[in-house]
């Protein structure tokens, strides 16, 4: 293919470097430097989409971040990314692209019957016809819009790049290197400030790249590039290009995105694609420009109507030409410097100026140049299908509401001006209260609300010598401020044209008998009699408006819409624009990828994986892990063909007979030292703590201050002022920080201090009627007999060589100790213990067998200690001190809580001891009953007992203490479940406790 | 994301935090007698005010420190921060 829009010479690509790519399927060539854009529009492709509702023919519309058409599907390396705007995607060696919202070519789109059906898409046209029926919904409309709409695929493989987040911290952040930017990026560093200076594009300069412009006696790129370059030199600035900062979000934080390697056929080795900076700015200097707007006439979304600046970028930048046969609309000064480019380049194109005699410099110069010029006059409509061929255009009367006769004039390309929009995204996501500027019909940012500054164009100003001046001095100025360092940047003199006043025409009215469809959402596909229609139908504000007609809720935010929106709803309810109010601009200002929102937290480093110091026997010894909360714990030792459920009966029956050895490292467990801390534990605590003696254990509950059981554990006295907790794995850190606010906000009188020991002990359960066999060969010097040793007794202890604690503890109900060593030598105590304990029959268990030991043995855990619990609930009424009080006290006596019928934890029995009850089913009396059928209880764990041979589960169930032997149904709607129970003690295994005291 | 001055370890982003609650609620005295009425208003009854608002912030992921902090509870302004011991003026 033959680059046939392409000037002969011009432009800041590299010529030398061919690249090829692909554009649905057909191979081209662009240049390095070239945008997708850039080089389909040299290769004369002008048709790449189709529009999202009437899926009207699309082509481009601008050259950066405000295109509203030119999205495309991208594949990158065995890769495929949606929703790429091919006016920002650089070109890369064997890059490939495809059209999306096509069906099935982008030639050829049944969709676009909605084109000629559109008389039945109005605004809210999806709320009105999709409402009903509602069995409708899923099976014929949702399909139906999902594979008619969309902006492409998303892929479903593993995403391989890598995504990075960063955080920093700066002086000052500018975002945008246009004039504003450089300017005051450069004073505030000559004042050694920390600057970083943040640009989307690849290339720095913003407008000066395009604009004839002079700055102390060189052109406006040569003066971006020195500014540039000196800035990159100097220590204290950061200098990124390919960068956007698209959220400001509370004090200070911006959030940024760097593509570092989007640009690359592939990422290089060790780089991430993309890189997110959070940064935390003293200062923000928003320099982001300002965006060119259209003028509203009848099919304006046609192929090869664009924007006028966007025309001369691609000229001035790309070397390209965006047709041949030029027709420039505007209403100001802009349009005439992109005439005067096209002429340059040996094209004639023709003005159309809605203004009846306007006179500046450029417009001189224009004429001198001998361009075609025609004032008060208007594209009525642009003809043409799939690329404008012709332009009906008018003159129009002073009061601008009368057309005159149609006249028919070739072009192949429209490009518009309306004036120019100030991008004021940042500024209004900070919270700045912004305000209408009637000089050129936009908001401009207003009062701030934090340490932020807008320049430049973004404010609304519009002479480069003005926009460089407040520059230098803002940057100056903030800078001066925070280092106390005033070093002057002379300010360099500035030739530029002068341009004259803006016309505030914005909308060609209809001919008449002509039913044009006239855009202000090209993304959205909005016309003007949708909002027409929205007011009509009583909508008022501006946010409804915007909703009932998805005005400005495409994936561009209506960056080229939201003003003539504003302006149409002003017109037609005669109000002021400042009256009508702008919808809120949120993060982001840009479409982000997912991937770099998410950075490196994904897969296995969504969350950090804690391992206890035997994780590497539990795997070699066919352990199959479960997550409890960040921790990695055994849940059964497979043997052969076992399944879970033959291994956990097997490890907990094992317990019951002979000995089993659990690792409970992840126990949360806390150090607690100072004359107070007894006194601590008392009021933590339900029950008395005072009396305990040095060397033994105690079971403790704690409550919120709402009654509601928080955790339960034991706590050691070690010596004299020195405890050792224990709290179940998933409490930890709640229980932790609960001690601390006690301590630090409402005891502070107590002297007692507290600290995470978790990770400092492994620990072993040994448990089962052999354990004091295995205790004995562990620990041949201590005295480990019952008298020795007594239930809830602690000592210290010398396993081969290494120091241990041994707590006489039980959570299964038998006999049972748990050992604690230094973290280090946690592999050695546990092979130790293995060894040891063979003889005895020691099998290792899971935490299923764990959860079986305690469920049939009635000891409560976290399904019971849900959050919705108080002590009575779980039969823990007998340690609440009658005494002392302590946290949660007072509220045990609210009326609720102290109800006759109060539910209360029993055990559950299937009548066939066959049947296994899922956990989370319902108790209800009869099973028959119409719904909603009265819920006594509910199932809140389950195991097979391997005491009794048969399933067996806990249940919270109301007037629970007078529901023993009574007759239920276990009802389970989601397993489709109902089981016919007997209500049993929840003590199932050896309600007297005389194994654990054996 | 908010940037709170721990008064212990200085300027710190918000997710080094957990927040605790207004801190202008005083635990009743342990032991003492206390109606109805005022335990719930300790427990449950709080004003959710807008603007200034003292309240309790833990320095989880730093010095573990609850501290004080007054915060616009519209705009995220952060006036002031304290100690633990020192007193709401
Ligand atoms: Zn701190």
């Amino acid at each position: 293919m033959i680059q046939s829009f392409r000037l002969e010479s011009g432009g800041l690509i590299n010529r030398d470097k061919k690249i090829s790519f692909k554009f649905n399927g057909k191979n081209y060539y662009g240049y390095e430097g070239d945008t997708l854009a850039s080089a389909l529009i040299a290769n004369g492709v002008h048709l790449i989409g189709r529009s999202f509702k009437y899926h009207r023919p699309r082509g481009f519309f601008g050259v950066g971040v405000d295109e509203p058409y030119a999205i495309v599907q991208l594949y990158r390396n065995g890769e495929t990314e949606p929703n790429i705007k091919a006016t920002e995607q650089e070109l890369f060696e064997g890059l490939e692209a495809k059209s999306v919202n096509c069906w099935p070519s982008v030639n050829f789109d049944v969709g676009a019957i909605n084109n000629f059906l559109k008389i039945f898409l109005p605004a809210g046209f999806y709320y009105k016809t999709f409402m009903w029926p509602k069995s409708f919904w899923y099976k014929i409309y949702e399909p139906f819009i999902r594979r008619a709409a969309g902006l492409g695929t998303a892929s479903i493989k593993h995403d391989k790049e890598r995504y990075e987040h960063k955080y920093e911290y700066c002086d000052v952040l500018i975002t945008g290197s246009g004039p504003s930017g450089l300017a005051s990026a450069y004073s505030a560093a000559k004042n050694g400030a920390k600057v970083i200076l943040a640009e989307d594009k690849s290339r720095f300069g913003g407008t000066l790249l395009t604009s004839e412009v002079n700055i102390g006696n060189q052109s406006g790129k040569e003066w971006a590039d020195s500014i540039i370059s000196e800035l990159k030199e100097m220590p204290n600035v950061t200098v990124k290009n390919r960068s956007q900062v698209f959220g400001y979000y509370d004090h200070n934080m911006l959030v940024m995105s760097e593509r570092i390697s989007d640009h690359l056929p592939k990422t290089k080795k060790f780089h991430p694609k993309q890189r997110l900076w959070y940064i935390r700015a003293k200062e923000v200097l928003i320099s982001s420009g300002s965006i060119e707007r259209p003028i509203v006439f009848g099919n304006n979304d046609t192929p090869g109507v664009m924007l006028s600046s966007a025309a001369k970028e691609y000229m001035k930048v790309y070397g390209v030409l965006v047709g041949k046969k030029p027709l420039v609309f505007t209403n100001n000064d802009s349009g005439y410097e992109t005439a005067i480019e096209f002429k340059k380049n040996g094209i004639n194109p023709i003005i159309l100026d809605t203004r009846k005699e306007p006179q500046s410099e450029i417009i001189e110069e224009a004429k001198n140049m001998n361009i075609n010029i025609k004032n008060s006059y208007v594209v009525v409509a642009a003809q043409g299908y799939k690329k404008v061929k012709s332009a009906d255009i008018a003159k129009i009367s002073d009061n601008k509401e009368e057309l005159g006769s149609i006249e028919n004039i070739e072009c192949d390309c429209i490009c518009v001006s309306g004036f120019w929009t100030p991008t004021i995204h940042l500024a209004s996501q900070s919270g700045n209260k912004t305000k209408f500027n009637e000089d050129i019909d936009a908001f401009v940012p207003g009062i701030s609300k934090q340490n932020e500054k807008t320049l430049g164009a973004a404010n609304g100003i519009y002479t480069l010598e003005e926009t460089l001046k407040d520059s230098f001095e803002k940057g100056n100025q903030i800078s001066k401020e925070i280092t106390n360092n005033d070093n002057k940047v002379s300010f360099p003199n500035v030739v530029e044209k002068k341009s004259t006043v803006h016309d505030k025409f914005w909308c060609v009215p209809l001919p008449k008998g002509k039913n044009y469809k006239r855009f202000l959402d090209f993304q959205n596909d909005v016309a003007v009699s949708d909002i027409e229609i929205a007011l009509k139908e009583g909508y008022r504000s501006i946010e409804h408006v915007k909703r009932y007609t998805t005005l400005g809720m495409a994936t561009d935010q209506g960056k080229t819409s939201n003003l003539n929106g504003l302006q149409l709803v002003s017109k037609i309810e005669n109000k002021v624009v400042p009256a009508v109010g702008h919808t809120t601009f949120r993060p982001p200002y840009s479409p982000v990828s997912i991937g770099a929102i998410v950075g490196r937290e994904v897969g296995k480093h969504s969350k950090p994986t804690r391992k206890s110091p035997m994780h590497s026997w539990h795997e070699k010894n066919n352990a199959v892990f479960v997550d409890a909360g960040v921790w990695l714990r055994p849940r059964y030792y497979k043997r052969g063909e076992e399944n879970l459920f033959e291994a956990s009966k097997r490890e907990a029956k094992n317990v019951r007979t002979n000995v089993g050895v659990c690792d409970v490292t992840t126990l949360g467990k806390i150090d607690i030292k100072g004359p107070d801390a007894a006194e601590l534990l008392n009021r933590v605590y339900t029950n008395a703590w005072l009396k305990l003696p040095v060397g033994k254990a105690r079971y403790g509950v704690m409550l919120r201050e709402d009654g509601i059981v928080m955790d339960d554990g034991t706590t050691t006295r070690i010596s004299e002022n020195h405890y050792h907790m224990t709290t179940t794995t998933a409490q930890a850190a709640n229980v932790l920080s609960h001690l601390e606010y006690y301590l630090q906000l409402v005891w502070p009188e107590l002297n007692v201090n507290v600290v995470s020991t978790t990770e400092q002990w492994a620990g072993a359960a040994i448990a089962g009627p052999k354990s004091r066999e295995v205790l004995r060969k562990l620990f041949p010097k201590s005295d480990v007999t019952n008298e020795g040793l007594p239930f809830m007794g602690y000592m210290e202890g010398d396993l081969f060589g290494v120091k241990a604690k041994i707590f006489r503890i039980s959570f299964s109900g038998e006999l049972a100790y748990e050992v604690n060593v230094e973290s280090d030598n946690g592999y050695f105590m546990w092979k130790k213990i293995i060894e040891v304990g063979e003889e005895f029959g020691i099998q290792p268990y899971g935490t299923e067998a764990l959860s079986t030991l305690r469920i049939e043995m009635g000891h409560v855990a976290g399904s019971e200690l849900d959050g919705r619990t108080i002590p009575y609930d779980n039969s823990l009424e007998g340690l609440l001190s009658k005494k002392k009080d302590f946290i949660g006290k007072r509220s045990l006596s609210r009326k609720a809580f102290a109800a006759e019928d109060r539910q209360k934890i029993v055990g559950v029995v299937p009548l066939d001891k066959k049947t296994s009850i899922p956990e989370g089913s319902h108790l209800v009396k009869d099973s028959n009953a119409p719904l909603p059928n009265p819920k006594l209880g509910y199932i809140s764990a389950s195991c097979w007992s391997v005491e009794h041979d048969n399933p067996f589960s806990l249940a919270i169930l109301k007037d629970g203490k007078n529901m023993i032997g009574e007759k239920l149904f276990v009802m389970s709607p989601l397993k489709n479940k109902v089981i016919p129970v007997e209500i049993v003690s929840s003590h199932y295994v050896d309600p007297k406790g005389e194994r654990v005291r054996s | 994301m908010l940037h709170i001055k721990c008064p212990h370890c200085g300027m710190r982003s918000q997710n080094e935090f957990s927040y605790g609650g207004d801190a202008t609620v005083k635990r009743p005295e342990l032991g003492k007698e206390i109606s109805d009425q005022d335990w719930d208003n300790f427990v449950y009854n709080r004003k959710s005010l807008r603007g200034k608002h003292w309240e309790f912030w833990q320095h989880l992921s730093g010095c573990r420190q609850w501290i004080k902090v007054q915060r616009d509870t519209a705009t995220h302004e952060i006036f002031k921060t304290l100690k633990a011991n020192e007193e709401i003026s």
